[in-house]
Parts: structure tokens; C-alpha cells; sequence
């Protein structure tokens, strides 16, 4: 294992939810910085928990989980937002918010991390333009499309440009065409420096990119 | 730092936005809270009044001390330098049995009594004045004067301001109770209020967490809308007790004018509508720091 130069790195994560279920069972792999691999495996395998673990929205209850050098285990509270603006996460829920204009989504997590307003609007617009969503800025979310849902999320993602970026299926509810877009734009993103981490159960979108697949199976990977 | 003022900014903003976007439940939470903090800011208001009346009132407290019917001159002028000498005296007349009767005589109907009488039944008295109102005083000079020789009997004048006094502690322990079980119901009510808001802006707070808020980002607005909410609230508190004390000082006007004096309620000092407003903002802002805390601590869990 090459942890001195692993961005991300599970030494035999295991974890248990309350009621006993085993979710992921000594799990073990190292990400250098850089890289772009996916995570695939069936419904309920452990592909967002291990995702979640990662985040650190959820912890594990064996094994160390690195991200950027530090062991999230080891992690006070307090820390943790402070982890989280390295990650870009696009959920599998979207989580966008229907009460405030595209542009506000994704000016949110600037704000959240106390941008200027004017140059954050400036990187807001950036964003927006390069998922080609500029035009759309004042619209409400719920107006879009589902394939322009999905990349209003992914613009929210990258928007604070994190050195990782974490995806939980973010094609899983696009048709073929938007989905290849979606994906192109992580490969883009990954050609300027950007760890990505997506996991997906669509293996005819894996088998199009040349990239490290991690394959989990009831919680352990193959 | 200009982030973090710009933030707070639009806390601020938003705040007042929120508030006045549902103005029939603002205005019910605001006059919740303005009764809750008026009751008592009111009842310490009158209860102040009572204060000065009877600080006014035994402003100079007397004792009279009667003297033995067999005390002759030199005794006299004895006993006259004692109570001149005693500390927290300020004045001391002489009020001969010869001057008492005369001043007797003058109230209607005595006469024929005094002029039954075989002789002056008067004792020869000194009035001392005290230079303090404190009751302590009152007490040790009466003790101290009646051992004097050649004094009978020692009357202090303020029994009834003491007991002015015991009841207005009476009601000063009442308003402190008053005040901490109001304040509890203006918690609760800020409590409440902020997680009503909380849980409408769950998704919200949800998404700002995962995108790396801190626990201070999340608080922030909802500080605003505490402090937002006592503010008003003890502003509708401030209203209600000086229309309260207008309205009463009309009918005591009249009352007054009967009795042919002129006594009014004083309202509160600027001092005291201030520090009355900053319990208020107080409060708000630790029940929604409850709100949150309890909040965050909930969605942590899971």
C-alpha cells in the first residue's frame, strides 16, 4: 500500500449499523492523489456507506479512514466541516434546494465557507458555465431537467474546487445520453487534478473509461 | 472578515425577511412574549413607586421620648445633652408638659376633657429626629434612650414604615419569582418558535453541514431570530407597561385630586427600559441557542 502519497486511504474498515447489519467487512485500498476509479458492486453492497465513511458522515467501527493525511477516527468534531471543503460530494438524493434560484445553490457552500460575496459570484457563474447551466442561473431548480438537476449538482460540487470529488450514482436516474455527459465531466475534472470517486452500479458507463474499478460484494471488496 | 460581517449581514437580513413574511404568527410569538416580560417589568415598576413613597415618608423618622413626671430641670438638661450626643441623631426638641397641653387643647373636643382633669397628666417629652431612615437605627437609638435615667417611655414613630418596608420585600421576593418563571416561559417560547423554523429548514441545515458548515454557521441566523424575537417581544413589554401606568396615572389623578395631593407613577427610568430590553434580547437568544444545540446534537446522533 502507497499511503505516504494516498490521498484517500481505508486500512480493514469494517462497519456495523445498529441491528447488526454488517455493511462493510475489513476493507482495505489506497487513492493516490490524482486518480479517478469507481466503486461498483450490487444495490446494498456498501458503495454509499463506504462513500459516507469517507465524508466522514458516518464512522467506522473498525479500521483507520485517511483522507488528506488525517485519520477521521481521530477527528474532533469540530474538524469535520473543515474536511468536508476539501471534498466535492454530489449525493444520491440531490439535496438540491427548491426555494432559492440555481445560482443560490451553488453559491451556497462559498457562503457556507466565508467567500466574498463578489468574487464567490464570480466562481458561482465559472461553475455554472462550464455544466453549461449559465443561461439557466435565475431559474428555479425544480424547473430543470433531470439531466440539468443533475449537473446544477454536480456545478455545487466542484464550485469551492475540493482535491477530491465524491459521487454517489449520478447517472442513476439519467438516460444514456445525459449520463455519458455527466461522466465526461468528472473525466474533465480529473484532467485538471481532481481526485473522483464515483460510485455506480451502471458497469456499460464504467467499461467506457480506462480506470481502476473497486468492486464491493456484501461489504467486501473483490 | 468582511466574509464573515457579510454573513452576518444576511443573517440579519434574512431574518427580518422570514419575520415578515408570516407577520400573524410573528405578531402572536412577539405579544407572547411581550405579556410573558410585561408582567413583571410592570409589577417592579409600580412596586418602585411604593419604594420612594416610603423612602419620601421616613425621610426624617422620629422618637419620642416621655420623661418620669418627677424628673426635675438638671435631670432634664442631662437627659437633653445624652440624646444630643448619641450618633445618628440630627435634631432634638424639647416639648415641655406646659406646651403639650397647650397643643392638646387646640384639638376640637379636648378641652372639655383636659378641663376635667385635676392636673396636667402630661409628662415632659424630647422629639428626636434621626438622621437615617434605617430601622436598625430606629431600634438602637430606642434601646440606648430608654435606659437613660429618668426617662419613662420611648415611642418610635416608624413602626409603620417598617412594615411598609417588610411588605414591599415581600414584593420584591414576589417579582424576582415572577421575573424567573416568565423568563422560563420566554425560553420556551423562543424554543419553540426556533424549532418550528429549524425543522422547515432541515434540508437546508442538512446540505450546509455535508458542504462543510461549522456548528457556528448553522447557529448564526438562528441567533438573529431569538435575539429578533426578544427584542420585539420586550419592546411590546415596554409598550404595555407605559400605556399600563399612562392609563393608571389618569384614574390616580383624579383619586389624588380628592384626597388634595398630587402623587403620579413615576415610569421606568431609560436605564431600566434598557436593561428590561436586554433581558429580553437575553432570552431569545438562549432559547434558540437551546433550539439549535438541541438540534444539532439530535442529527449528530445519527
Amino acid at each position: 500500500m502507497t499511503d505516504g502519497v494516498a490521498i484517500i486511504s481505508l486500512r480493514q474498515v469494517s462497519k456495523r449499523y445498529p441491528g447488526g447489519f454488517e455493511a462493510l467487512k475489513a476493507v482495505s485500498f489506497a487513492v493516490e492523489p490524482g486518480e479517478m476509479l469507481f466503486l461498483t458492486g450490487h444495490s446494498g453492497a456498501g458503495k454509499t456507506t463506504l462513500l459516507k465513511l469517507i465524508a466522514a458522515i458516518e464512522r467506522a467501527n473498525g479500521g483507520a479512514v485517511l483522507v488528506n493525511g488525517q485519520n477521521l477516527s481521530a477527528l474532533r468534531p469540530a474538524a469535520i466541516p473543515y474536511l468536508r471543503r476539501n471534498l466535492g460530494l454530489v449525493f444520491q438524493g440531490q439535496k438540491l434546494l427548491f426555494d432559492r434560484s440555481v445560482f443560490d445553490n451553488v453559491m451556497l457552500p462559498l457562503i457556507v465557507t466565508g467567500q466574498p460575496y463578489r468574487e464567490a459570484a464570480r466562481r458561482a457563474r465559472a461553475a455554472l458555465d462550464k455544466v453549461g447551466l449559465l443561461p439557466r442561473e435565475k431559474a428555479n431548480p425544480v424547473t430543470l431537467s433531470g439531466g440539468e438537476q443533475q449537473r446544477l449538482c454536480v456545478a455545487r460540487a466542484v464550485v469551492n474546487r475540493p482535491a477530491i470529488l465524491l459521487a454517489d450514482e449520478p447517472t442513476a436516474s439519467l438516460d444514456a445520453a445525459y449520463a455519458d455527459e455527466i461522466m465526461e465531466m468528472f473525466s474533465a475534472f480529473n484532467q485538471v487534478g481532481v481526485t473522483v470517486l464515483v460510485a455506480t452500479h451502471d458497469r456499460q458507463l464504467i467499461g467506457k473509461y480506462r480506470k481502476r474499478v473497486l468492486t464491493l460484494d456484501h461489504g467486501k471488496l473483490q | 472578515m468582511r466574509a464573515w460581517l457579510q454573513h452576518h449581514g444576511l443573517s440579519l437580513a434574512q431574518t427580518l425577511a422570514r419575520l415578515a413574511r408570516s407577520p400573524f404568527a410573528t405578531t402572536l410569538n412577539v405579544l407572547a412574549i411581550g405579556v410573558a416580560a410585561a408582567l413583571p417589568f410592570g409589577v417592579y415598576c409600580v412596586l418602585g413607586n411604593f419604594e420612594s413613597l416610603s423612602r419620601n415618608a421616613s425621610v426624617d423618622p422620629q422618637l419620642s421620648v416621655f420623661l418620669a413626671r418627677d424628673a426635675a430641670k438638671p435631670e432634664i438638661g442631662a437627659v437633653e445633652a445624652r440624646l444630643k450626643d448619641a450618633r445618628g441623631v440630627s435634631a432634638v426638641r424639647f416639648v415641655s408638659r406646659d406646651a403639650a397641653l397647650v397643643e392638646l387643647n387646640r384639638v376640637a373636643g379636648m378641652q372639655e376633657v383636659i378641663a376635667s382633669l385635676p392636673q396636667n397628666p402630661l409628662p415632659d417629652a424630647f422629639v428626636v429626629t434621626l438622621s437615617g431612615s434605617d430601622p436598625a437605627l430606629a431600634d438602637r437609638l430606642e434601646l440606648e434612650f430608654k435606659s437613660l435615667p429618668k426617662v419613662a417611655y420611648v415611642q418610635a414613630d416608624s413602626a409603620w414604615v417598617r412594615r411598609l418596608d417588610a411588605l414591599l420585600r415581600l414584593g420584591r421576593t414576589a417579582v424576582g419569582l415572577l421575573a424567573v418563571l416568565l423568563g422560563l416561559a420566554l425560553v420556551a417560547v423562543t424554543f419553540n418558535t426556533i424549532r418550528l423554523q429549524i425543522l422547515t429548514q432541515r434540508d437546508e441545515i442538512e446540505l450546509c453541514r455535508l458542504i462543510g458548515a461549522t456548528h457556528a454557521y448553522i447557529r448564526r441566523p438562528y441567533f438573529y431570530l431569538g435575539s429578533l424575537l426578544g427584542l420585539f417581544g420586550g419592546i411590546a413589554a415596554l409598550a404595555i407597561v407605559l400605556s399600563g401606568l399612562t392609563v393608571l396615572n389618569r384614574d390616580l389623578a383624579d383619586l389624588a385630586y380628592l384626597y388634595g395631593s398630587n402623587v403620579s407613577l413615576k415610569f421606568p427610568s431609560p436605564n431600566e427600559m434598557i436593561s428590561a430590553l436586554l433581558a429580553a434580547v437575553a432570552l431569545g437568544w438562549l432559547g434558540a441557542y437551546l433550539s439549535v444545540s438541541r438540534h444539532l446534537l439530535e442529527t449528530d446522533r445519527d
